[in-house]
């Protein structure tokens, strides 16, 4: 008898299924938040394995800050094709021009915060109930005290002291008109898992995530691409590099490390050895010790 | 492919009072096993300087939330990841807090096996005694006592000794399969992933040497054939005309391609046609695979049904005996209505009767109550409106639990095994 269990990724593959299909199960307009990274990337796939050989039920959204790499937009629209999904795109420069956020000035300014804002108008216009995101709760702490099935107020916000119990693979998806769920699918998978699972799966990325030359700028310790959106200050100077990225954000706040790994074997090479987190890259996370909770409780991704 | 991929995942949990160091221990495991990573030490370390310690508060790895931070305890659940060479682990770092039992069960209704700390100076506890009860209610298999703080009490033996004894009268009377003793210090890292050299007189295995090999074969039931319909795929296209998929996962057994099914609540049999994922035929689906099903005949199926063998079947009743964690601050009374979960099954239930709570401390039965509170853990009656297929929770961990939802405020109330 002993001989039947499931390797770990299938076992992390099987209950990622699961969800996902309890989601499309339990609310009447789920989505799938595509942010053009690995995660949402590997969400997108175990969501066609999950209903195969039917389409995916549901849109992806996209939160397009304006400041992406031109190659998440491009890789964005050739997946969407190819699943044959509606895109919805919400779009915080819109935000921006109809006065619902106001841009961040100076030489650190950023739209991460800004995206909240544009998240929540977007699911409440096209009445989404259930958001699911390829947040894992190995990138942070604050994550990796949330529920698979989380819940949101009428405000969208998290309240962390009081998640509901979830207790074996019984989900309560119960909620009140106005309110909705973030859930998480992929919630126990860490960075290795994606990467190990992305080589066994041979899921397709963008060119980003492998090394490439690119002109970067290093600023507080982190590469960061130079580009349109980031303004340089006197001392800092541009400077070719070999570079890949370890998760993608916003192109101006997306730390990228140094790195000849080209292919997926070499990748995972790296990660194992690595010894910061993939978010320590992340500028969004480094504005004080409890960032991504405040934000979450906004209603951050 | 590297030897990784081959792993079984252990998933464990901590348990025990407040205080008694288990964030501190699972912060050493992860640092000890170099599973924590440079930018997350310095930020301990950082924030242990701010808070004026003259040692690096470990807990602080786990301890993520704000109120936590400021508190100095945990509230919520942390879930925690690391592997070795030989297994992956997910760890459920839980609260101690009697207020916060709820995210201890969270945190242990998914684990294989069970840390209960002991804090060597203090001795057991009342949590000590409810983590314990409710890691056998929970029927978590393996459980190691790590009777922690070993250095406030000179590494003595003696301590030692008179805690593993005094568990050892108290667990007597639990269903436990697998209880091991280690004594440890978090703080210092004795026993915990090196050996101790300040306790010579301890013969047995460090904590992670016994996280990588204690045998956990199969926690999952791979008798009883158990598959809840999650939901009913139909491509409406042409190339998939007539395709009528049952997506689910597997709760328990081992199901193939010809073996003959009974649908529950129905009761038409019929012959499995092909167990599939993305395309790709599953000769043997086993728990906890999530697959799609396709049948021989065109029957009625739909989310909340139950497919299973003629030869061994589930007990199909609205009538339950229910062990119930309670976990709200609303009381429970007799004849409170209720919704009920089970497997992808929902539906409205009333609790008929408590028969008795369960004295934590003693193991005693309080009988004739009319009301339980938060925490408390009592034998309820359970009917509900439609047909239930159960199993007994001990004979499967799936298909023996349950939920209880309040219909008002929408909350999971009560967490429930079935008798
Ligand atoms: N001397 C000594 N102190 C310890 C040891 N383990 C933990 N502590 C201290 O005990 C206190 C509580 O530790 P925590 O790890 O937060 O306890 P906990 O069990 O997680 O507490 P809750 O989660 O709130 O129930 C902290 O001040 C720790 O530094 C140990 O082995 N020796
Ligand atoms: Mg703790």
């Amino acid at each position: 008898m002993g001989t039947y269990y499931l390797p770990h990724l299938k076992e992390l593959e099987a209950e990622a299924i699961f969800v996902i299909r309890e989601v499309v199960s339990q609310f009447e307009k789920p989505a799938l938040l595509f942010s053009g990274g690995k995660d949402s990337i590997v969400l997108a796939h175990l969501a066609k394995k999950a209903f195969h050989p039917a389409k995916i039920p549901f849109p992806l959204i996209h939160i397009d800050t304006g400041h992406n790499f031109p190659e998440t937009i491009a890789f964005r629209d050739a997946l969407v094709e190819k699943l044959g999904v509606q895109l919805i795109v919400g779009s915080v420069q819109e935000s921006i021009d109809k006065g619902r956020v106001r841009e961040e000035t100076g030489v650190n300014a950023s739209r991460n915060a800004l995206q909240t804002v544009t998240l929540l108008d977007t699911l409440e216009e096209y009445k989404i109930d259930a958001a699911m995101g390829g947040a894992r709760r190995d990138e942070e702490k604050a994550r990796a005290k949330e529920r698979f099935f989380s819940h949101r107020d009428e405000f969208g916000q998290w309240d962390p002291k009081n998640q509901r119990p979830e207790l074996w693979n019984l989900f309560n998806g119960r909620k009140h008109m106005g309110e909705h769920f973030r859930v998480f699918p992929i919630s126990n998978w860490t960075e290795m898992d994606v990467w190990q699972y992305i080589l066994q799966e041979q899921i397709d990325l963008p060119s980003l995530y492998f090394s490439h030359e690119r002109d970067c700028i290093v600023r507080d310790g982190v590469i960061l691409a130079n580009s349109e959106y980031i303004t340089l200050k006197p001392e800092e100077t541009v400077e070719r590099m070999v570079v890949r990225y370890r998760t993608c954000g916003d192109m101006p706040i997306t730390g990228a490390v140094l790195s000849e790994a080209n292919t997926l074997e070499l990748i995972i090479q790296e990660v194992a050895t690595t010894r910061t987190t993939e978010r320590g890259t992340r500028a969004d996370d480094k504005r004080g010790e409890t960032a991504m909770e405040d934000r979450k409780k906004q209603g951050y991704f | 492919m590297s030897i990784q991929q081959k792993n079984q995942l252990l998933r464990f949990t901590t348990a025990g009072s407040v205080d008694d160091g288990k964030s501190t221990l699972i912060g050493r495991l992860l640092y000890d096993s170099k599973s924590i990573f440079e930018d997350q030490i310095e930020a301990v370390k950082t924030s242990s300087e701010k808070k004026g310690f003259d040692y690096v508060d470990l807990s602080l790895l786990t301890d993520g939330l704000k109120s936590e931070r400021e508190q100095g305890i945990t509230i919520d659940v942390a879930y925690r990841y690391f592997a070795t060479p030989k297994r992956k682990f997910i760890i459920a770092d839980t609260p101690g807090h009697i207020q916060y039992t709820r995210n201890m069960v969270t945190g242990a209704s998914t684990a294989n096996l069970a840390i209960i700390l002991v804090d060597a100076r203090k001795g057991l506890l009342e949590q000590t005694y409810r983590h314990s009860f409710i890691a056998s209610l929970l029927k978590i298999p393996h459980v190691v006592v790590c009777v922690n703080k070993m250095d406030l009490v000179d590494y003595s033996e003696e301590v030692y000794n008179k805690i593993v004894a005094d568990y050892e009268a108290f667990s007597s009377k639990l269903d436990i399969k697998d209880v091991s003793f280690v004594p440890i210090s978090a703080l210092k890292g004795d026993n915990v992933v090196e050996r101790s050299k300040n306790m010579t007189w301890y013969e047995g295995s460090t904590l992670l040497y016994h996280l990588e090999n204690v045998h956990i074969a199969s926690d999952f039931n791979h008798i009883d054939c158990r598959f809840p319909v999650q939901m009913v795929i139909r491509p409406h296209t042409l190339e998939y005309q007539d395709f009528r998929g049952y997506a689910g996962r597997i709760d328990g057994g081992i199901f193939k391609p010809g073996d003959e099914v009974k649908v529950l609540p129905s009761g038409f049999t019929s012959k499995i046609k092909s167990i599939e994922l993305n395309g790709t035929p599953i000769e043997e689906a086993f728990s906890p695979m999530s697959v799609t099903m396709t049948l021989e005949d065109e029957i009625d199926i739909s989310r909340g049904d139950m497919i299973v063998r003629p030869n061994n079947q589930p007990e199909v009743t609205q009538d339950l005996e229910v062990m119930v964690c309670w976990m709200n601050q609303k009381t429970l009374q007799s004849r409170t209505k209720l919704i009920i979960k089970h497997t992808t099954k929902e539906c409205q239930a009333m609790v008929k009767e408590i028969q008795y709570k369960v004295d934590v401390n003693t193991l005693h039965r309080i009988e004739d109550i009319s009301q339980i509170g938060m925490n408390d853990i009592a034998r309820v009656s359970i009917r509900t409106a439609q047909p239930i297929f159960k199993d007994a929770y001990r004979r499967n961990r799936l298909t023996g639990s349950v939920i209880l939802i309040d219909a008002n405020t929408n909350e999971t109330v009560g967490a429930g095994m079935v008798i």
